[in-house]
C-alpha cells in the first residue's frame, strides 16, 4: 500500500526565517503548540529495512575492521556534541569513572553522583497502561533546543535522505531525537515517535518499526536501542525509545539461549540462558519488519495482560531481547532486600543488560559480579511466572498468526470484488497497490 | 586492521607483498653496513636477512645464515654477560649496544661493537623485527683488568649518544693480536665507531619505514608512543581507525604536549609522515604568518580545559609547501577514570567547506569527530585485548 506523505517545502535559503529561533508564546521554546509555529529541525529519511537474512553483518569485535562512521552516527554524534559543549546536560557524564566487573560476564559498574537528580517517576508502577496526562511532563515541554532532527522511515528502494532545514509540522506526525539531559553513556538520545500525537509510553507496531529503522540505521553493534514499559521503569508516559552507544557487548548480549520455536514468519524465539533475570530472544524472520511485528505483538499482549518487561534491540535490530521484571511489584510489596533497596538502582533496561550506575561510591568501590547478579536477580520474575507469561506469548503468537490469515483472506476476496480496502493505516489516500 | 607482519613474508594471497619483499632487499643490499634482520615471532628468532657487509665481514655465505639465530657467531671466549644484555632487551624490547667478540666462518675471532633496534609495526606497536648492525672494533683495549666494565645500557636509544660514556680509567691503544683478542675481557669501541653504528642502525631503519609503507606494513623505529604508559592501545587505535576526518590526538600531560596519534587525513592534509609527526608539538604546522594571538588564544583554552574554534594559517609539507587556512576545533577528552586524557584537534581546511545544501553543516561534521573520539576514548579501557 503506497503511503503518500505530506512534505512540506523545503524553505528556500533566500525564504530562510531565522527569527523562528526567538522564543515566542510561552517563553520556553518548547513543542507545544505555542512555540510550534516557525520551528525546524534537520531531517532525516532512512532506508528502508533490508531483509535481515541478507544484510551485511557487521562485526564488532576488535580483530575484524570496524566499519567507517556513517552518516546516521556523524549526525548523533556531531548533534549531541554541541549541545555537549552548549552545557545542555545536567552534568558532564565523560567525568564519571566506569569500569569493568571482573569476572565471567563483564557487568559494567558507572559512579554517578547526579544521574539520580533526574526527573522522578510522577505516575503508579502497577499499571503498564495508563492514559495520557498532560499535566504532567512530557516531551512537548522539552526545549527545542534538546531536540536533534526529524527521523522517518524510506519508503521501498530509495536511499536514504537528508534535509539540514525542515520545518516541524504537527500534520506530519514528525517523529523526533532528542538529547537525554541525564544520559548515561556519550551520545544518550531519546527517540521520539509521533511526539506531537502525545501517545502514552506502549508499544505500537509502527513506532517499533521506527525503533527497528534507527538502529539498522546507525549500522553500529555498539548503539543499542532500548524500551521501559511503564511498571518497568519507564519515568514518563509519552512513548520513548532509548539509545546510547557502549563500546562492549552487554553481559545480557553474552548470555546463551535455547531455542524454543520458530513462528512461520521464520522469526526464532529462544529462552536467555544462564543470566540473572527471565527473558526472550527474538531474531531472523523473513524480514526485518517480520522480527520487528513479532516482537510487537508479544508487547502488545503483555501490555494488555499488565506485564511490565524492557526490550533491548541490539546488533543493529537482528537480535532483541524482551526481559520480564517484577521490581516495582516486589518493592511495593516489601520484598526486596535492603540492602539492594540502599543502592537506590531502578533496574530499567540499561541495567537490566548489564550497565550499572551507581549513586553511592561504596557502591561503586565494593561492586562484585556476585553483588550485582543479587540485585539483577532481586528484579526477575519467578520461574513459574515466567512459564505462565510464556503461554501466554505462544497463544498470542498462534492466534496472530491465524489472524492474519483471515486478514490475507479477506483482502483477497475484497480486492477480487473490486472494492477498497479498509485495512487501517495512516494513508493519506494513493493508488492501493 | 591486520597486525603488521614481517617485511621479509608474504602471504600466497598478497602478490604485492612479495614485489616490496624484493623491494627492501634490493634496497637493503645496497646499504654499505655490516648487519642482520630477525625475526622475533619466527621459531628460535632467527636472522632474515643478512646484508652484504655482514657476509663479508663473517665469511659465511647468504645460505649459511638466513634462519640461524645470532649465538651462531658467538663463541667459547664470548662474553656471557653480555650475551645476556643483548637477551634481556629483545626481551624488554629495547635497543642495547654492546661490544661482543664474534668468530667468523674460519674459527679466528673479532671484537664488534654490537647495535641492536626494535622496530616497531606502526599500527599495532608490536615489535615486528629487530636490526643489529656490527661495527668492527679497532683494537681498543682497557688498560687494566679490573673486570667486567659498567656498560651504560640505559641510555641506549637509538640516536645514540656520543660523548655519554664517560670512562674513568685509562684507555690504551693496542695492537691488534689475535691470539690475544680472545682474553681481552672487553673492547671498548671508539666514539667514531659508536657514530658509525648510529648512522648505520639509521640507514637501516630509513629503508624499512620508506619500504614499508609500499607494503601498507608501517614499521617505525620508536613504538608510537613516548612511554610506555601512554601507548595507545590497540583497540583505541582501531576505533580511532573509523574516523575519515583530520584530527590529532595530544597528551596534555606530557612535556610539551606532544602528538600521540595522527589520523590518515591529517597526513593527507599536512603532507607530513606519520613518523614526523608523532611525538611532536602541532606547532610545527604554524609558521611566519601564523597569527600568534590566536595561538595565544589556544593555549589559553587548553590550559583551561575548554574548547575552541580557531581559524589559523597552517603551513603544509605537501609538494607545493602551500599554506592553508585550518579552521581547527581543539576540546578536551576524558577517559574512563573520569580525568582529561587528551585534546583532540579537528582540522577542517577552510577552502574545502561543504556548500552542499544535502551534507552535514561542517561544524556538525567537525563536532561529530569529537564525539565519536570520546565515545572512543571512554570506552577503549573496556575493550578486552
Amino acid at each position: 500500500m503506497l503511503k503518500v506523505k505530506r512534505i512540506s517545502t523545503i524553505v528556500s535559503n533566500y525564504k530562510k526565517d531565522d527569527s523562528a529561533d526567538v522564543s515566542v508564546g510561552c517563553g520556553r521554546n518548547c513543542l507545544g503548540a505555542c512555540c510550534l509555529n516557525g520551528a525546524k529541525l534537520p531531517l532525516y529519511i532512512c532506508k528502508k529495512l533490508k531483509n535481515s537474512n541478507t544484510g551485511e553483518k557487521v562485526v564488532a569485535n576488535n580483530e575484524a575492521r570496524e566499519p567507517p562512521v556513517t552518516f546516521l552516527e556523524s549526525l548523533v554524534l556531531g548533534e549531541w556534541e554541541d549541545r555537549f559543549q552548549r552545557g545542555l546536560f545536567r552534568y558532564d557524564l565523560t567525568a564519571c569513572e566506569t569500569k569493568v566487573i571482573p569476572g565471567k560476564y563483564g557487568f559494567v559498574a558507572q559512579f554517578n553522583e547526579c544521574r539520580h537528580l533526574k526527573r522522578p517517576t510522577e505516575f503508579r508502577v502497577d499499571k503498564v497502561l495508563q492514559s495520557f496526562d498532560d499535566n504532567k511532563f512530557n516531551f512537548t515541554k522539552v526545549g527545542q533546543e534538546e531536540l536533534l532532527f526529524q527521523f522517518e522511515a524510506g519508503e521501498d528502494d530509495e536511499e536514504a535522505k537528508f534535509f539540514p532545514c525542515m520545518p516541524l509540522d504537527p500534520e506530519n506526525s514528525p517523529n523526533v531525537v532528542a538529547i537525554n539531559v541525564s544520559p548515561i553513556e556519550y551520545g544518550h538520545v531519546l527517540l521520539l515517535p509521533r511526539v506531537l500525537d502525545c501517545l502514552p509510553q506502549r508499544i505500537d507496531h509502527k513506532s517499533m518499526l521506527l525503533a527497528f529503522h534507527m538502529a539498522s540505521e546507525a549500522a553500529n553493534p555498539n548503539f543499542r536501542v532500548g524500551y521501559n514499559s511503564l511498571g518497568a521503569f519507564a519515568t514518563i508516559n509519552h512513548l520513548h525509545f532509548q539509545a546510547y552507544y557502549f563500546a562492549m557487548p552487554f553481559p545480557l548480549e553474552k548470555a546463551s539461549s535455547k531455542k524454543m520455536i520458530t513462528t512461520d514468519k521464520k522469526v526464532e524465539i529462544s529462552e536467555v540462558l544462564n543470566y540473572p533475570m527471565r527473558g526472550l530472544l527474538f531474531e531472523g524472520g523473513n524480514s526485518m519488519q517480520d522480527l520487528s511485528d513479532t516482537v510487537s505483538d508479544i508487547c502488545v499482549c503483555l501490555q494488555n495482560n499488565n506485564i511490565p518487561f524492557n526490550i533491548l534491540i541490539s546488533d543493529c535490530g537482528r537480535k532483541i531481547f524482551l526481559m520480564l521484571q517484577c521490581f516495582a511489584e516486589r518493592q511495593a510489596l516489601g520484598e526486596v532486600s535492603t540492602e539492594v533497596l540502599d543502592t537506590q538502582v531502578n533496574p530499567a533496561v540499561w541495567e537490566v543488560s548489564g550497565h550499572m550506575v551507581l549513586k553511592r561510591r561504596e557502591d561503586y568501590e565494593g561492586a562484585t559480579e556476585e553483588k550485582i547478579w543479587r540485585l539483577l536477580a532481586e528484579a526477575s520474575v519467578s520461574e513459574e511466572r515466567f512459564k505462565e507469561v510464556k503461554d501466554l506469548i505462544f497463544d498470542a503468537i498462534s492466534c496472530s498468526n491465524q489472524e492474519e490469515e483471515l486478514e490475507r483472506t479477506k483482502i483477497h476476496q475484497q480486492n477480487i470484488s473490486g472494492s477498497v480496502n479498509q485495512k487501517s493505516n495512516r494513508s493519506n489516500g494513493g493508488p492501493v497497490t | 586492521m591486520s597486525i603488521t607482519q614481517s617485511l621479509f613474508t608474504s602471504t600466497t594471497e598478497e602478490k604485492e607483498g612479495t614485489f616490496t619483499t624484493l623491494w627492501i632487499k634490493e634496497a637493503l643490499d645496497d646499504l654499505p653496513h655490516s648487519f642482520t634482520i630477525t625475526d622475533p615471532f619466527l621459531s628460535g628468532h632467527p636472522i632474515v636477512f643478512a646484508s652484504p657487509g655482514f657476509l663479508q665481514m663473517t665469511g659465511y655465505s647468504l645460505q649459511e645464515v638466513i634462519g640461524r639465530n645470532g649465538r651462531a657467531f658467538q663463541g667459547p671466549k664470548t662474553n656471557r654477560r653480555s650475551v645476556m644484555e643483548i637477551r634481556e632487551a629483545i626481551r624488554e624490547e629495547r635497543p642495547v649496544q654492546v661490544s661482543l667478540l664474534n668468530y667468523r666462518k674460519s674459527g679466528s675471532p673479532f671484537w664488534m661493537l654490537f647495535h641492536m633496534i626494535p622496530v616497531f609495526g606502526r599500527e599495532d606497536g608490536r615489535v615486528i623485527h629487530f636490526v643489529a648492525v656490527q661495527v668492527p672494533i679497532t683494537g681498543r683495549k682497557v688498560s687494566n683488568g679490573t673486570g667486567l666494565r659498567e656498560m651504560v645500557f640505559g641510555s641506549c636509544r637509538r640516536e645514540v649518544c656520543l660523548g655519554s660514556y664517560v670512562h674513568q680509567e685509562r684507555v690504551v691503544q693496542v695492537e691488534m693480536d689475535e691470539q690475544d683478542l680472545e682474553n681481552w675481557e672487553h673492547c671498548e669501541a671508539s666514539e667514531s665507531e659508536k657514530l658509525k653504528s648510529a648512522e648505520a642502525v639509521s640507514n637501516v631503519l630509513a629503508v624499512l619505514t620508506r619500504y614499508s609503507e609500499f607494503a601498507g606494513r608501517l614499521v617505525c623505529g620508536k613504538r608510537c608512543c613516548l612511554r610506555g604508559a601512554d601507548c595507545l592501545s590497540s583497540s583505541l587505535v582501531i576505533s580511532l581507525g573509523r574516523i575519515k576526518q583530520s584530527f590529532v590526538l595530544t597528551n596534555p600531560c606530557l612535556p610539551d604536549m606532544p602528538i600521540v596519534y595522527a589520523s590518515d587525513a591529517f597526513l593527507t592534509l599536512t603532507g607530513y609522515k606519520r613518523h614526523e609527526v608523532l611525538g611532536q608539538n602541532c606547532r610545527f604546522l604554524s609558521g611566519v604568518d601564523t597569527d600568534s594571538s590566536v595561538l595565544y588564544e589556544m593555549n589559553e583554552c587548553i590550559v583551561k580545559g575548554k574548547s575552541c574554534t580557531v581559524q589559523i594559517l597552517n603551513y603544509s609539507n605537501r609538494k607545493d609547501k602551500s599554506t592553508f587556512w585550518n579552521l581547527l576545533h581543539i576540546s578536551p577528552v576524558r577517559n574512563a577514570s573520569g580525568k582529561t586524557a587528551y585534546f583532540v584537534g579537528v582540522q577542517v581546511e577552510a577552502s574545502c567547506r561543504d556548500t552542499e545544501t544535502k551534507e552535514l553543516r561542517p561544524e556538525t561534521r567537525q563536532l561529530s569527530v569529537v564525539g565519536a573520539v570520546r565515545v572512543a576514548v571512554r570506552s577503549s579501557f573496556m575493550v578486552t585485548c
